[in-house]
């Protein structure tokens, strides 16, 4: 799967599921402070992911995701 | 030192009959029913099938999709209702409220749905896949502290979870925080969304329902000799309770005093009233009194009134010991009969309905009152509303576990 495609979905997910608005859904939107995903919704996020990409994400890889671009490098790297 | 009053300066309610106040009262005075089939679920094999859902509400199109996700159904009819009494009582909701400002709210059950959709995909999927959110929407105090993350509502907060009398507690509690100086405004209020497969089914297991599943709108039906259980229903009821001095120095309209509290536990089953309905003579007999008030001197009284062959019959004793001749001449009514039985949310509708009665004269009536049952023999206002001119009116609240709360109202 491509990096594009990866975001396509990711985007979905947070627009169909958590009902955040399209337009602020870019690569550089920071989830916390732009998407407003506080500490109880990245444990959403995780689990959409998951089911999403069929996948599992341990709590240390997302030490480093703060932005919805390195949530996409993440996910895409575990494809 | 003599207590500061307490008036009213703000009303909102989102129930069965209507989505704000004012087409709750259309409802109310022209005897409408609020009760219908069940829409929100399959009711599948319940033995009962019909309750008093809100209406024409939906949590996406009034605080988006992103926000109302993250709240059971009970948060968001409290939030509504919250902003409506806000906005009525002349505050502006964008702003926040303050450290001036506390919050009392009463639940029966809190985010009950959000607990049933937590098991289910527990059960289901197991328990990687349980909702983060499912602690913040299913804990009876997570409409308190959404209610007052919305408004900014800094000063104290409490959850009174005392069963169907929780709300008429939380305004007899909010009452007295202001009259005790340790804030001016208090939004005080109840809500109950549990109109849900399991709740549903698990009062039907006690047989505390109407099973009247072919005529939902006549099944409450309160001190009739052929009641047979209340009816399940839903919604949040807000009022904004201020100092007197609060309140005339900022000109805010006043719709009339909460001037009684009185609450009181039978400690003598869980579910059945005491004989006689001895803890609700004493919750009477506090309220009148905290207010100086004599049994004479009570214009109106909005009763329990569920339609369980129980209460009403133990709810009469009550009033007759109590009154004693004046019981026969005193007006009372159940507007259960209409809304069907908001558990925690009861008290607080209630309350609403004794200050607008009061304030418009006029008494709304029990409606499907058609039979009379001997051992319930008192004025209930059957069928149609009653003009007339009032001062002071009592609501009683009564829940499992024993617990009693009786408020009282006056227009002066």
């Amino acid at each position: 799967m491509e990096t594009n495609e990866v975001f396509d979905k990711v985007k979905g997910l947070f627009v169909e599921d958590l009902g955040i608005d399209e337009s602020k859904v870019t690569m550089e939107a920071k989830l916390e402070e732009d998407l407003e995903i506080d500490s109880l919704g990245i444990v959403e996020v995780v689990m959409a992911f998951e089911d999403e990409f069929d996948i599992e994400i341990d709590d240390e890889e997302l030490a480093d995701v703060s932005t919805v671009g390195e949530a996409v490098k993440l996910l895409h790297s575990k494809i | 030192m003599s207590k500061r009053r307490v008036v009213i300066t703000g009303l909102g309610t989102i129930n069965p009959l209507g989505n704000n106040v004012s087409d709750s009262w259309e409802k109310l005075i022209n005897g409408i029913s609020g009760i219908d089939n069940i829409t929100s679920f399959d009711t599948g094999d319940l033995p009962v099938t019909f309750a008093g859902e809100v209406k024409n509400f939906d949590a996406n199109e009034y605080m988006g999709k992103q926000h109302a996700r993250k709240l059971d159904r009970s948060g968001h009819l409290s939030i509504y209702a919250a902003e409506q009494a806000l906005l009525d009582a002349g505050f502006n909701p964008e702003e926040r409220m303050g450290s001036n400002c506390g919050i009392v709210f009463g639940t029966g059950i809190g985010g009950i749905g959000a607990t049933e959709d937590a098991v289910r995909v527990y059960d289901e999927r197991g328990a990687s896949r349980i909702n983060p959110l499912a602690i913040t929407q299913l804990m009876p105090n997570s409409s308190t502290g959404q209610v007052a993350i919305k408004f900014g509502i800094e000063g104290p907060s409490l959850t009174i979870t005392t069963a169907c009398a929780a709300s008429a507690n939380a305004v007899g509690e909010a009452k007295n925080m202001i009259e005790n100086g340790i804030v001016d405004i208090v939004v005080a209020g109840g809500t109950e969304s549990g109109t849900t497969p399991m709740t549903i089914g698990a009062f039907a297991q006690i047989r505390a329902l109407s099973t009247k599943n072919d005529t939902p709108a006549e099944a409450c039906s309160p001190f009739d000799k052929n009641r047979d259980g209340f009816v399940m229903a839903e919604g949040s009821t807000v009022l904004i309770l201020e100092s007197e001095e609060s309140a005339k120095s900022r000109d805010a309209k006043i719709y009339g005093y909460v001037v009684g509290y009185g609450s009181t536990t039978d400690a003598h089953h869980i579910t059945a009233p005491a004989e006689g309905g001895e803890g609700a003579v004493r919750a009477m007999d506090k309220a009148l009194k905290d207010a100086s008030l004599s049994v004479d001197e009570v214009d109106y009284i909005n009763a329990h009134g569920t339609s369980t062959p129980a209460n009403d019959k133990n709810e009469t004793s009550a009033i007759k010991t109590l009154f004693g001749t004046k019981a026969y001449d005193v007006d009372i009514s159940s507007t259960k009969s209409m809304t069907g039985h908001l558990l925690g949310g009861a008290g607080a509708f209630e309350s609403m309905v004794c200050i607008l009665s009061l304030q418009n004269g006029v008494i709304p009536p029990t409606i499907n009152l058609n039979n009379k049952d001997e051992e319930c023999d008192l004025n209930y206002t059957p069928n149609n509303a009653v003009n007339k001119d009032m001062n002071i009116a009592m609501s009683n609240s009564f829940g499992f576990g024993g617990h009693n709360g009786v408020l009282v109202f006056s227009k002066t």
